[in-house]
């Protein structure tokens, strides 16, 4: 067990260092960090300066090494746009974000997975149906447009629910939530059921047709041959065979609801990293773009780590001694 | 050999007959979508012979015509069935000319996904071996990160190499590519694990030992066979890359109100939605739903009727 | 005593180019402690029989006509909640693969427990000390450690074993094993297929052997059913089919054997190839492919007729005929 998350994690150390590569590449070689923070106006001796100061000077592998050095400790410089250390912006982002994200899968997980194993079991009664033109819908609106919608009918016709903003909230040290104040906790629903929508779509119509791969397999068939009842069936065998492809997709679909945050937090103006993100690309601001991709695939790569265990505890074949890799999803 | 003249009637003949058409006839969503589908096809491509303005002609507009509602309201007028913007466009034009950029960003968009999947994907499946590994790692490396956001990071740093005038007149072609980079991986990964299937089979070992060449086998005898999930995944894809570009534009990295598509023109009318002007936001919306939606619907119904084990 | 009789049973598979006739009303029966074997080509219709009989037809499939008898009582009519309760505790299913019939993520004991519990009021306790007995009766070493295993640490064979003891554990009367050594290894093929004969012998349990090896059958059965195109061509004790096959079709089968210690060769030696469903000829199904055929075999259907101690489903033995 601890050989295997170590395996793990020595297998994400190559993908980050490429991903930092690529930041700092980013970084080093689009647009030009000096003009940006010097404006219009200057010397060229305050030109060499700040060239000197950001160790553009030297040789490229030890501006990358620097980078890295300084990213794994939180380091990413000046932003352009608001001249402030981008540690501490996206430190402050952040919590909005989390909670966001957060309530969003549970949202989706807790609706999408029943919805999908029912829609799997019982495919051709008329709720599955419903569900299923229910889900294309969800799948075919963009999440933006849900959210302008969701504005339109809660927020501008019925004045029930604030339509931007995360309402009031409470510190903690670092942390900010909304989760104590009512008006953080109405603030949240609207964002919340815009990013979980599509992902609760997703997820279900994903469980939904693992439920029908595994229906079809041949021991469910020879479960039933027992003379098994479709309960235990359905609940003993073909839900917990269903559950570990689901699990990679779950992983997968968190990640999506990350992606999909800059949008809703774009639409609803919610404090978030996302949004700062947005704000950053329409001004090219290149030191927040890159402190953001490495960030994320630090998250990305925690949710690879986290799926890796669930399936771990879920499939007996992967426990054992020698484990055969080639098959591993 | 004798065979030879039942098949007289000819492809179309063929066609109508088999399960394909057959199971098409009988589906009214798979109907229902490939009309809206082909509306939407039509409008846009003919928007500049049939749509009732020209969007795009300045001398045309007419401020004293903005913000107008639909036809249908009490206020609208009949010129513009669906109301007018914040610069006195007509909307329906707008959407249909909308509707015309969104498409050709998607199309192309997934005919370069198309191009550099399915090239990954046949090598990295003929070949085997480390290239096989390699290429496969940074799929499913590049498959973790949501394409929302790949396609925002390439615009990000396009909009940071390229200056501002340029990068606005190469706009579509960004986001073409952008979208195209975000997309790719899924298709590599079918068309490998079709070729993997495709390598084993008597046939590429026939034309092996009559000594053609790999290229020339891919290309010729392996593509042909694994066409069929390529074309689902394009289906489900266009989808995907119309609401990627829709939701880029509409976050203001995409398209430019002077070429506006159906994203932007939400997003313009998202600054009016609180003052009343809903329609603004409305019908691009509705648009856009409806085009998706019947492209998703067309998807899904492909993928079933290709894949009779799912039925 | 006869405990399952099938009589005249047709099942149908509806498409859009019309209804295939899958299996064209057949009739046989097994009696209590007897070994029936069902022998064809794939596709002649023998695994969709099982299906049939057991209730698990596949949608679209149905049963057309006839009606299947069980200890006496109809069966293919019951719903599917007192088909369930005949499931597993009177009529027990062997599937062909090992590697797929086990739920992978389930303990073999878990398996065996639920399946013991479903059909018997046992305690856990109970059930547990049962299963183990079964997994030692189908030659599991070690089975009281080896019971809390997955599948995946099992060999093919000793899968199938464990797939047999599910099958039995909750002995039913009648099993119906569908091609169960097909997947295996051929020195693997001869230690199940006598295990199955032991147990059969030591429960009184009946048992439809389904396969397209002859070789098994000659060694297994007490009396055999050749079926062709889903219908059967001949049936009867399985010395006189084998030695004396009366329908041209086993006689081409029986060429097929070469002698029951290479039991390799398969059903290849008659020409041509059993018709599509769709494309079944009228009059006798065989006549395309039989030298013997005259006439008659391509208008007229031969239902089973008497040939000496079988009896075959064809024109050769129709006494009525041969006095005109």
């Amino acid at each position: 067990m601890p050989a295997f998350i170590l395996s793990r994690i020595l297998q994400a150390i190559p993908v980050l260092l490429v991903v930092g590569f690529i930041s700092f590449a980013m970084f080093a070689f689009v647009g030009d960090p000096v003009t940006a923070m010097l404006g219009q106006d200057y010397t060229e001796a305050q030109r060499i300066a700040l060239v000197h100061k950001l160790g553009l000077d030297q040789p490229f592998f030890v501006q990358y090494a620097k980078f890295m050095w300084a990213a794994a400790q939180g380091e990413f410089g000046l932003s352009y746009r608001l001249a402030r250390p981008v540690s501490g912006l996206i430190l402050e982002r952040l919590p909005a974000t989390v909670e966001l994200a957060m309530t969003s899968a549970t949202l989706a997980l807790l609706i999408g997975v029943p919805m999908g194993v029912y829609t799997g079991i019982r495919r051709n009664s008329f709720a599955s149906r419903a569900f299923m033109v229910f889900s294309l819908l969800g799948v075919s609106l963009p999440t933006f447009l849900i959210g302008i919608l969701l504005i339109l009918v809660f927020a501008v016709l019925l004045g029930w629910l604030p339509s931007f903003g995360r309402g009031e909230v409470v510190h903690f040290s670092h942390w900010s939530t909304g989760f104590f104040t009512v008006s953080g906790l109405k603030a949240l629903i609207l964002p919340a059921v815009t990013l979980g929508l599509f992902q609760m779509t997703l997820i279900m119509r994903l469980v939904r047709s693992e439920m029908l791969e595994v229906l079809r397999s041949d021991y469910i068939k020879f479960a039933r041959a027992r003379g098994l009842s479709q309960r235990a069936i359905n609940f003993g065998h073909a839900l917990k065979n269903t559950l570990v492809p689901v699990i990679t997709i779950v992983g997968l679909q968190l990640g999506g609801l990350i992606g999909f945050s800059i949008v809703t937090e774009t639409v609803f103006q919610w404090p978030g990293m996302g949004l700062l993100l947005v704000q950053s690309i329409q001004v090219a601001d290149i030191p927040v773009m890159s402190a953001y991709l490495l960030l994320i695939s630090v998250v990305f790569m925690g949710i690879n780590l986290v799926v890796d265990l669930l399936y771990y505890a879920v499939d007996p074949r992967l426990r054992m001694t020698r484990r055969v890799s080639a098959n591993a999803p | 050999m004798s065979a030879a003249h039942k098949t007289a009637p000819g492809a179309v003949a063929r066609l109508l007959d088999s399960d394909f058409v057959y199971a098409y006839r009988r589906s009214p969503i798979a109907i229902a979508a490939s009309l809206v589908a082909a509306i939407c096809l039509l409008a846009a491509l003919l928007a500049p012979w049939i749509a009732p303005h020209n969007p795009f002609d300045l001398a045309s507009l007419n401020l004293l015509d903005s913000f107008k509602p639909p036809a249908f309201l009490a206020e609208g007028e009949r010129a513009f069935p669906l109301g007018t913007d914040d610069q006195g466009r007509d909307l329906l034009s707008a959407i249909m000319y909308g509707a015309r950029i969104s498409l050709l960003v998607g199309i192309l968009a997934v005919a370069l996904a198309l191009v550099v999947g399915i090239s990954i994907g046949l090598t990295a499946g003929y070949l085997g071996g480390t290239v096989d590994a390699i290429l496969m790692r940074v799929a499913d490396v590049q498959l973790t990160f949501p394409s929302i956001l790949i396609a925002l990071l390439v615009d990000g740093i396009a909009r940071a190499l390229l200056p501002r005038e340029m990068h606005e007149a190469l706009e579509i072609y960004v986001l073409v590519f952008a979208i195209g980079i975000a997309l790719w991986p899924q298709f590599a990964r079918t068309v490998r694990g079709s070729t993997l299937v495709e390598r084993g089979r008597e046939y590429v070992m026939a034309a092996r030992v009559i000594g053609l060449s790999s290229p020339r086998i891919m290309v010729s005898h392996i593509l042909p066979n694994v066409l069929g999930p390529v074309l689902v995944i394009a289906t489900i894809n266009l989808g995907q890359a119309i609401l990627t570009e829709a939701t880029l534009s509409f976050l203001g990295v995409g398209l430019p109100p002077t070429q506006p598509s159906l994203g932007t023109l939400i997003r313009i009318g998202n600054d009016f939605l609180f003052s009343g002007e809903w329609w603004i936001t409305v019908f691009p919306g509705i648009g856009l739903a409806m085009m998706v939606l019947a492209i998703n619907l067309l998807g899904d119904w492909l993928r079933d009727a290709l894949n009779p084990r799912l039925r | 005593m006869t405990l399952l009789d099938v009589q005249d049973l047709t099942v149908e598979f509806p498409t859009r180019r019309g209804t295939l006739r899958a299996i064209d009303s057949i009739s046989f029966s097994i009696g209590t402690g007897e070994i029936l074997g069902v022998v064809g080509e794939s596709g002649a219709g023998k695994s969709l029989t099982g299906a049939a009989i057991i209730g698990l037809l596949e949608p679209p499939g149905r049963i057309a006509g006839g009606q299947i008898l069980f200890a006496g009582k109809r069966i293919d009519n019951l719903s599917q909640d007192r088909m369930r309760a005949i499931r597993g505790r009177q009529i027990g299913a062997i599937f062909q693969d090992p590697l797929t019939t086990l739920d992978p993520l389930v303990s073999i004991g878990r398996q065996l427990v639920e399946t013991i519990q479903t059909h018997l009021r046992l305690s856990d306790r109970d059930a547990k000390a049962r299963a183990i007995k079964w997994l030692e009766e189908v030659g599991i070493p070690a089975a009281r450690a080896r019971i809390d295993a997955y599948p995946h640490e099992f060999s093919g064979g000793m899968r199938q074993r464990v797939v047999i003891a599910l099958a039995l554990c909750a002995e039913p009367r009648l099993v119906i094993a569908d091609e169960p050594t097909t997947a295996l290894d051929v020195s693997i093929q001869a230690q199940i297929i006598e295990l199955l004969k032991r147990l059969a012998r030591d429960h009184g349990t009946s048992v439809m052997l389904v396969t397209h090896d002859m070789g098994v059958i000659a060694e297994t059965c007490d009396r055999v059913a050749v079926m062709y195109a889903g219908r059967i061509a001949e049936i009867g004790p399985v010395v006189e089919v084998v030695r004396h096959p009366k329908h041209p079709y086993s006689e081409g089968l029986m060429g097929s054997i070469p002698s029951l210690e290479h039991r390799v060769a398969r059903l290849r030696q008659i020409d041509g190839a059993m018709p599509r469903l769709a494309a079944i000829p009228p009059g006798c199904p065989y006549n395309p492919r039989c030298p013997k055929v005259f006439d008659r075999c391509r208008v007229e259907r031969p239902g089973l007729l008497e040939a000496d101690a079988t009896r075959a489903a064809c024109w050769l033995y129709d006494k009525a005929a041969a006095h005109v």
